[in-house]
């Protein structure tokens, strides 16, 4: 016969019947979690791809914090290329007395080679592309810069020593390729004008780039030719290679994000299994009346497997559907960091939740479900006979099987997944085991209290098993949700307690020598406390003893842009007051005046660099030598200016320097700063309150959007409750209608099993508070290295919420039962 | 028992049949030495106390199960040579079962319980011969209504529409007024019998009801596992 025609009705009957709804809702808010992410992530790589193919302007680029030698331009021209300049640094733009900070971008005639720059003429004026920057005199600005400073286009701003005309907004550099994580908005203006603002010299902190476009083949001869002249400290950008720093964080994010989403799919899986046991058990009559009637054992099992699969689909369509809408609740959370509106998103996340949907149904419906096939049709005679049930073992194997798979499949990576799956296995255990022992230490209370107690507390002593399983699986949900509010809450104010109270919330670099000397009298004068004033030279580690330096010597990413960039070296008589020395000496009269270096422990460390090692450096193009007499261990949190590594005064008091100086600038003072810009135009100032405010509000909205995710484990924790008292069901159907016929009131049944589910869920958030607590005070001391704290609110909180949560969802789930006549439920047996 | 029949008429023959399980005292002799036929048209009964081994005999002349020694025929196929799913195979569409639990599937409607074994003989419009069966048993009103929502006689007549929709040959009946009052009990067995007339099926029914016995052709006394007469 037809096995699908009658896969399909038994399915319709299924439907009906209300047999595999759990396992149906179980799937989709596995599937939901894992594409709700998987959208988004993908829609967050989506955006990426866009903006790498729009974001460098051109073809080809020549980045350093030099000019690019004029050999490469020249090279590029003979082969027939385009070619443009452009220069960024951070800077503050002026109106009136107010200030923000801004990302300058000064560029040549003929940008952007690739890609275009839309500008409107007034806030609501219609877009138009434009094909040429801005002249000479004129400056374009973002429209969150017109905002911040109130400004109006004709505006005059003053940016250094010379003033511009605001001319037109601009609302779209495609090369935008900062507006990732940037901190101010962007001005654009012409390359000619740099010079008259004055802000630009030889110890500046900018980014020069050459931007290069044409013919492919072209494009790729000038490649190779740059090949092996490339300067050091000259990056070629193509675009494979834009962001790759940013594509890191990203990855780590999403994966962060899937594998977040898979301890929902672990817990709804356990849901799955549950539902499916009892499903098995339930469809042992009919197993057993098709065998009678004349099914053979395949067709039972091809017509149950294909109701299954075909449920998979259907849950993993739905839950799809589901993850679609849950992710623009994602998108809204943090879509601010790319860039406002995020493009559609691939079918790939369809495919991933219709993967995740069928490999979590096979992992934990296989082994029970083809129990099934082995039920005797004898069982229409003697009821006893039943499917013998599956092992433990070959259950637990199944469905670690099917999360070792998701788990490499969504973390993308062998190595990572094993220790994910290994966290997830001892986490879980660990739960099994506590929970286990919580249950334990509730037998002798069962004895205490009335008949409602006690009758509450044997709801959860009757299947041991099933109330460990239970408390565990709400106990990680709930474990991710205090976790993440410790983390956002209690750590981060922590941090911040650490800071002391008027920390240096200001720092100024780019400082010209005239000007340090005059600075400090400016403080004095606004009665300002400042940090000293420190000299700052920018200079490439080239050798470590006789050993040249290169990123290749290291695994370590951080040593290997360490080793890439130019360091900030500093010289100073007197070591700074939080710098404390770990080995070695600082100099002192006797020997200030040779050639010594003072190391900073953590760069000492992820570089290789040992007391007595000689350290050669490129200072702009003069080398200099000298050994490092003496290790400090620095506080970077005091927001003191500070220093990888400082020389003796002799050794680089005659190079060109600027300085470096921090303060701290009371609320409501902020005019002193446009006073500050005017009187020492150079210089760059840097807001650290709004950094660390970003940094707050990256890490809250990072958490919040982890917490979201949790949101579905906690779901699928909440369903499993629902599983669990289906599973006893009719074992509480047959206490109830006994208590009933005794003459306990529906009042005192419902008090039962709220006593029942208040003190399961309590015991799930001790257990979660408990692993929560613990796993804060983990992070603080050895991840932000500070005591912990424990907050007793945190606590508390999660086990009276989770005890009120999970009681009224017990009482819901039981109420039918106490509904019904005593009579109705006997003969429905 | 009768003997004399044709021998293509015969739809069971269980010659020197014996059951023994694995007890917790050892091994338990359930039937033993068990011989019987049953032709095409007879009605018969197998009789005993609880315990007897009566419903033991039933399941295994129907092949829900084996015989540890001895041997059964089914439509003249030897169910020793058959594993279950070839015993099954043999039973589809020419055996109805009637049970004392009427064992009528929870999830699904009367017409959906009829329809079943329609549907795994691969009868085209099962939903037809369903819903003519239950008109005949007297249920037209009933076709969409659950097992649980049905009281027990009219359960049982759902039961015997299922046992009879597909025309099957044989129809083997366990206790089929065990679980009912009376009154009910005797209109079922009026119900049974008249539809097994109508039909003609062989029906093998095993009761310790002496008068519903005495309404079948043959009488078969079972007793501590042993066939003791016949009538």
């Amino acid at each position: 016969m037809n096995t699908f025609v009658l896969a399909l009705r038994f399915l319709r009957r299924d439907w009906r019947s209300g047999e595999l709804r759990l396992l149906v809702l179980a799937l989709i808010i596995a599937v939901s979690a894992v594409t709700a992410v998987g959208f988004f992530t993908d829609r967050v790589e989506q955006a990426m791809i866009l903006q790498a193919n729009q974001v460098m302007a051109a073809d080809l680029v020549l980045s350093s914090s030099r000019p690019v030698p004029e050999s490469f331009e020249q090279q590029a021209e003979a082969l027939g290329l385009r070619t443009a300049h452009t220069l960024s640094f951070p800077s503050v733009i002026m109106h009136r007395d107010e200030t923000q900070l801004v990302e300058v971008k000064a560029v040549s005639r003929g940008y952007p080679l690739r890609g275009e720059l839309r500008v409107r003429t007034q806030p609501s004026a219609e877009e138009q592309s434009v094909t040429e920057p801005p002249i000479p005199g004129n400056l374009w600005g973002e429209a969150r810069l017109m905002a911040a400073l109130g400004l109006q286009p004709g505006d005059q701003v003053s940016l250094g020593e010379t003033n511009l005309a605001l001319e037109q907004i601009l609302s779209r550099d495609s090369a935008l390729g900062n507006s990732f994580f940037r901190l101010g908005p962007e001005v654009l203006i012409a390359l000619e004008d740099i010079p008259k603002t004055g802000l630009v010299t030889p110890a500046s902190r900018v980014r020069y780039r050459l931007l290069v476009a044409g013919d492919q083949t072209q494009v790729e001869a000038f490649q190779r030719w740059t090949g092996s002249r490339l300067p050091r400290g000259v990056r070629l950008e193509h675009l494979s290679s834009a962001r790759p720093e940013l594509r890191n964080t990203l990855d780590r994010g999403s994966r962060f994000l899937s594998l977040a989403a898979l301890v929902a799919v672990l817990v709804a899986g356990a849901t799955v299994a549950l539902s499916t046991r009892r499903f098995v058990e339930r469809q042992s009559d009919t197993s057993a009346i098709m065998r009678c009637l004349g099914a053979s054992q395949s067709l039972i099992l091809r017509v149950l497997l294909l109701r299954l699969l075909l449920l998979g689909l259907l849950a993993s369509l739905l839950g799809i559907a589901g993850g679609w809408l849950a992710q623009y609740i994602l998108a809204g959370l943090l879509s601010d960091w790319f860039g406002g509106t995020l493009p559609p998103p691939t079918p790939w996340p369809v495919l991933v939740g219709l993967g995740t949907g069928l490999i979590t149904l096979i992992g934990f419906t296989l082994p029970p479900a083809l129990r099934l096939g082995a039920v005797p049709p004898l069982r229409v005679l003697r009821r006893d006979l039943g499917a013998p049930p599956a092992s433990t073992w070959l259950l637990a194997l199944c469905a670690l099987g099917a999360m070792a798979l998701l788990m490499r499949w969504q973390a993308g990576d062998a190595t990572l997944a094993g220790w994910v799956l290994l966290g997830t296995l001892g986490t879980v255990s660990l739960l099994l085991l506590v929970a286990w022992a919580l249950i334990h230490l509730l037998r002798p209370l069962r004895h205490r209290g009335g008949t409602l107690w006690r009758q509450g507390l044997s709801g959860l002593l009757r299947d041991p098993a099933m109330t460990a399983l239970q408390l565990s699986g709400f106990g990680l949900g709930i474990l991710a949700m205090l976790l993440l509010v410790i983390i956002r809450v209690d750590l981060l104010d922590a941090w911040q307690r650490t800071i002391p109270e008027r920390a240096p919330n200001h720092f100024l670099i780019n400082i010209q020598p005239e000007d340090a000397e005059t600075m400090g009298e400016f403080f004095r004068q606004q009665q300002i406390e400042q940090a000293g004033i420190y000299p700052m030279l920018r200079a490439r580690l080239t050798r470590i003893n006789a050993s040249p330096v290169s990123p290749d010597q290291y695994q370590d990413d951080r040593a290997q842009r360490l080793v890439e960039r130019e360091f900030n070296l500093s010289w100073a008589v007197e070591p700074q007051k939080e710098n404390h020395i770990v080995s070695g000496h600082w100099w002192d009269a006797s020997n200030q005046e040779s050639p010594l270096f003072s190391v900073e422990t953590g760069i000492a460390e992820t570089l290789g660099i040992k007391l007595g090692d000689k350290l050669s450096f490129d200072l702009a193009g003069v080398p200099i030598e000298a050994e490092v007499s003496n290790l400090r261990q620095v506080r970077w949190d005091s927001f003191q200016p500070n220093f990888f590594v400082i020389g003796t005064p002799a050794l680089l008091r005659d190079h060109p320097t600027n300085y470096i100086t921090s303060f701290y600038l009371p609320p409501g003072q902020e005019a002193l700063l446009a006073q500050l810009v005017k009187q020492y135009p150079s210089v760059t100032i840097i807001d650290v309150s709004a950094i660390m405010q970003q940094i707050r509000e990256i890490m809250q909205r990072g958490s919040l959007a982890v917490e979201y995710v949790f949101l579905f484990t906690l779901a699928a924790g909440l369903l499993m409750l629902y599983a669990g008292i289906q599973a006893s069901r009719e074992h509480r159907r047959q206490e109830s209608v006994v208590l009933r016929t005794l003459g306990m009131q529906r009042k005192g049944l419902i008090q039962a099993a709220g006593i029942e589910f208040i003190t399961l869920g309590m015991l799930a958030g001790t257990l979660a508070s408990l692993c929560a607590t613990v796993t804060g005070w983990f992070i603080a001391t050895e991840v932000f290295g500070f005591a912990f704290q424990p907050n007793a609110w945190t606590a508390i909180i999660g086990i009276l919420g989770s005890g009120i949560a999970i009681g009224l969802a017990g009482v819901l789930a039981t109420w039918p039962l106490t509904v019904q006549p005593p009579l109705r439920m006997l003969q429905n047996r | 028992m009768d003997t004399d029949h044709n021998p293509d008429s015969i739809l069971v023959k269980a010659n020197g049949v014996g059951k023994q399980v694995n007890g917790p005292g050892g091994n338990l002799t359930i039937l033993q030495d068990v011989s019987l036929q049953l032709a095409s048209g007879e009605v018969t009964a197998i009789l005993g106390a609880s315990g007897s081994g009566k419903s033991t005999l039933l399941g295994l002349l129907a092949g829900l199960d084996e015989t540890s020694s001895g041997d059964i025929e089914l439509f003249g196929t030897s169910l020793n040579s058959l594993n279950e799913d070839q015993r099954a195979a043999l039973r589809a569409g020419k055996v109805g079962f009637v049970f004392q639990s009427f064992q009528l599937l929870p999830g699904m409607t009367a017409l959906e319980n009829v329809m079943l074994p329609l549907e795994l003989a691969g009868v085209s419009h099962p939903a037809e011969g369903a819903t003519e069966a239950l008109r005949q048993v007297g249920l037209t009103d009933r076709l969409h209504h659950y097992p649980g929502q049905l009281s027990g006689g009219e359960q049982q007549r759902v039961a015997i529409a299922r046992a009879f929709a597909s025309g099957p040959k044989l129809l083997f009946a366990d206790e089929p007024t065990g679980s009912l009052d009376q009154a009910t009990g005797s209109r079922i067995i009026d119900l049974l019998f008249q539809m097994r007339e109508q039909t003609g099926a062989a029906l093998l029914l095993v009761t310790h009801d002496e008068r519903l016995a005495a309404r079948c052709d043959h009488r078969l006394q079972i007793e501590n596992g042993q066939l003791e007469s016949s009538a």
